[in-house]
């Protein structure tokens, strides 16, 4: 298969192509504008829908619109404009519909800069907008895991019809790294047989929405939302563990983040200290399995991230209070060194 | 026996909420009137918007959408980019039209987004319970202008026919009364009209209708008729602002 080397944003941008994302649309944001226009170019060549919104509000709602029509759609932003695509989440999870949101983060808070940061993880996986939902996170550490895992985003919304995060940060955006399109073969997914397509000779007529004035419907909606988030919690986290089988202290980190922090612990294992990487894949589902399958030996987990402490209570929420739990980040757009996070990695293994 | 009036197809065979001489129940039935005529039940998409009419998809039998506050016409884009075959329309008061949905009908009307918009003027915020609406009069009375609209403090009336005028965008836009027979009629005329021009793949159609909210109004059925006759079209003057140059109606 061919290698061809691309900037993050695009190889994204082709992937969303290549997995069969009919529309797309978006408002620019740095550092993620090559993505738009990347496919400002492609789209219509293949036949497909590129458009320009007036701002994130517009745009995620053209995504509600679309894809209650049934198709596969994305949109793209970076922080800021994440935080005016809430609304819109939070109705596309109220309404069930099954959608591709990237989110290229940089510093915050505010208008913040445009250097790359993670410290959208609670707005990723808490909610960020009003109500009690969920929407699946992945985090891809390299421009090839970010195709892949867009094939993945847009099947796991068909399946769940659920939205589904891409969060990056700056730097895989703009890198570029070689990459294989990888063609697979196709996930059996549930027909749309719920899409507003106009009646088209069916008896009853579909309804998208999210509305439900009796409190007793509407806790039975949340139950069933609820139920789905379970199951998708058992089924679908995903994580990778390097330098594990024989560790004894574990460095946690995510995205380009953890691409960094393999560095350290490859320094570290020069000087004999027994440490791995837990990197996970889903931010959520968080992959609780991934600390039970280590913690009868881990003596201690370092996590480090490209925040002030965001996915370190998750960490602890996994470990629940049984060996130490230390966090080192770096913020505003600062990335850490290899060499800084062996010295975490020694201080570490000091207090323990 | 011939049958001389009966419940349009395009009508769900159901009771609506809405108050005594609100005019939105005729509205939906002049729209359900116009698809039927058309013939295109099976190929309309609704989008309902938040405002009285937000059960709008338990009223009309096609496929619906719920969009959130003022977002319709995003929605509209969404679906119509995606499914370009289909008939799409929304149904908007002037609170989700004119204030938090200001932005999305400006863009959709400057695309040319060929789309159709329900836009129903009753110069409050109904569902909320009657507040200022941007459509508001100069000196009415509502619970966020308890003085009368002072513009000094609150500004003057959007005008939105005639804002959507300025762009080039917009294929038909017209401003009709929903006071008497005659009035209906032409409100229908002009619904038909508007999604006739998206039928034709001309583009962006909206039908602003002046329609009485007795119960935020504070009046009977009757009165708010005459107000929207005497008083709201000093301020919106009915008529076609824009339509396609061989077009009457
Ligand atoms: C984001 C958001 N803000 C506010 C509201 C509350 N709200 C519901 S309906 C409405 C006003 C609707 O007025 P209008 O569009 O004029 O329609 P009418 O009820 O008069 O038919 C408001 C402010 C909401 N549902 N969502
Ligand atoms: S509050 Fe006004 S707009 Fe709403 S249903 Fe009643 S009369 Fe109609």
């Amino acid at each position: 298969m061919e290698k061809v080397l691309m900037k993050g944003n695009e190889a994204l941008a082709e992937a969303a192509i290549r997995a069969g994302c009919q529309c797309f649309f978006g408002y620019p944001i740095t550092p993620q504008s090559e993505l738009p226009a990347y496919l400002a170019r492609e789209m219509p060549k293949r036949g497909r829908v590129f458009l320009q919104a007036e701002s994130e509000v517009a745009a995620i709602n053209m995504v509600y619109g679309a894809a209650g029509a049934g198709v596969r759609v994305m949109t793209s932003s970076s922080s800021p404009g994440i935080s005016l695509k809430q609304e819109g989440i939070s109705y596309l999870c109220g309404a069930e519909l099954p959608c591709v949101i990237v989110n290229i983060m940089r510093g915050g808070p505010g208008l913040g800069d445009i250097q790359p940061a993670q410290s959208d993880y609670f707005q990723a996986t808490r909610g960020g907008g009003h109500g009690d939902y969920r929407t699946i996170v992945l985090a891809p550490a390299s421009v090839q895991e970010l195709v892949d895992l867009v094939y993945d985003a847009f099947d796991l919304a068909d399946m769940y019809r659920n939205p589904v995060l891409i969060l990056g940060d700056g730097i895989l955006g703009q890198m570029m790294e070689p990459v294989v399109f990888k063609e697979r073969p196709a996930r059996e997914l549930p027909p749309k047989t719920w899409a507003t397509t106009g009646k088209m000779g069916r008896q009853k007529p579909n309804v998208i929405n999210s509305l439900y004035l009796d409190p007793v419907q509407l806790e039975e909606h949340n139950r069933k939302l609820q139920r789905k988030y379970q199951e998708i919690e058992e089924k679908e986290a995903r994580w990778e563990v390097l330098n594990g089988d024989d560790a004894e202290y574990f460095v946690v980190a995510y995205g380009i983040c953890a691409r960094i922090a393999h560095a350290a612990v490859e320094m570290a294992r020069q000087e004999g200290i027994k440490v791995g990487l837990i990197r996970p894949i889903t931010l959520w589902p968080y992959p609780k399995k991934a600390f039970e399958e280590v913690i009868s030996r881990a003596k201690a987990f370092l996590t480090v991230e490209l925040s002030c402490g965001q996915m370190v209570e998750d960490v602890k929420l996994s470990v629940e209070g049984r060996v130490p739990v230390y966090f080192y980040g770096r913020t505003g757009g600062m990335v850490p060194t290899a060499e800084e996070i062996f010295e975490e990695i020694k201080k570490m293994r000091g207090h323990s | 026996m011939k049958v001389v009036f009966e419940r349009p197809k395009s009508l769900q065979p159901t009771k609506t909420h809405y108050c005594p001489g609100c005019g939105h129940g005729t509205i939906h039935r002049l729209v359900a009137e116009v698809i039927d005529e058309l013939g295109i039940q099976d190929k309309t998409i609704g989008v309902a918007p938040v405002g009285c009419a937000v059960l709008a998809y338990n009223y009309f039998d096609c496929d619906m959408q719920q969009a959130a506050h003022g977002r319709a016409p995003a929605v509209a884009t969404g679906i119509k980019r995606a499914l370009p075959d289909r008939v799409v329309f929304t149904y908007q008061g002037d609170g989700d039209l004119a204030a938090i949905g200001t932005a999305e009908i400006i863009h959709a009307a400057a695309r040319s987004e060929n789309i159709t918009v329900v836009f129903v003027n009753n110069a409050i915020y109904g569902m909320t319970g009657g507040q200022m609406a941007p459509t508001t009069l100069i000196g009415q009375r509502t619970e966020t202008s308890p003085y009368g609209r002072d513009p000094k403090l609150a500004g003057y009336p959007i005008r939105v026919c005639e804002m959507l005028a300025t762009l080039d965008g917009p294929q038909f836009l017209a401003r009709v009364e929903l006071t008497d027979v005659k009035n209906i009629n032409k409100a229908k005329c002009y619904i038909k009209k508007a999604f006739e021009i998206q039928l034709a793949g001309k583009g962006f159609s909206l039908v602003e209708i002046l329609s009485p909210c007795p119960t935020n109004w504070g009046m009977k059925p009757a009165d708010a008729i005459d107000w929207v006759k005497n008083e709201m079209v000093k301020v919106f003057p009915p008529g076609v602002f824009k339509e396609p140059k061989e077009g009457n109606v």
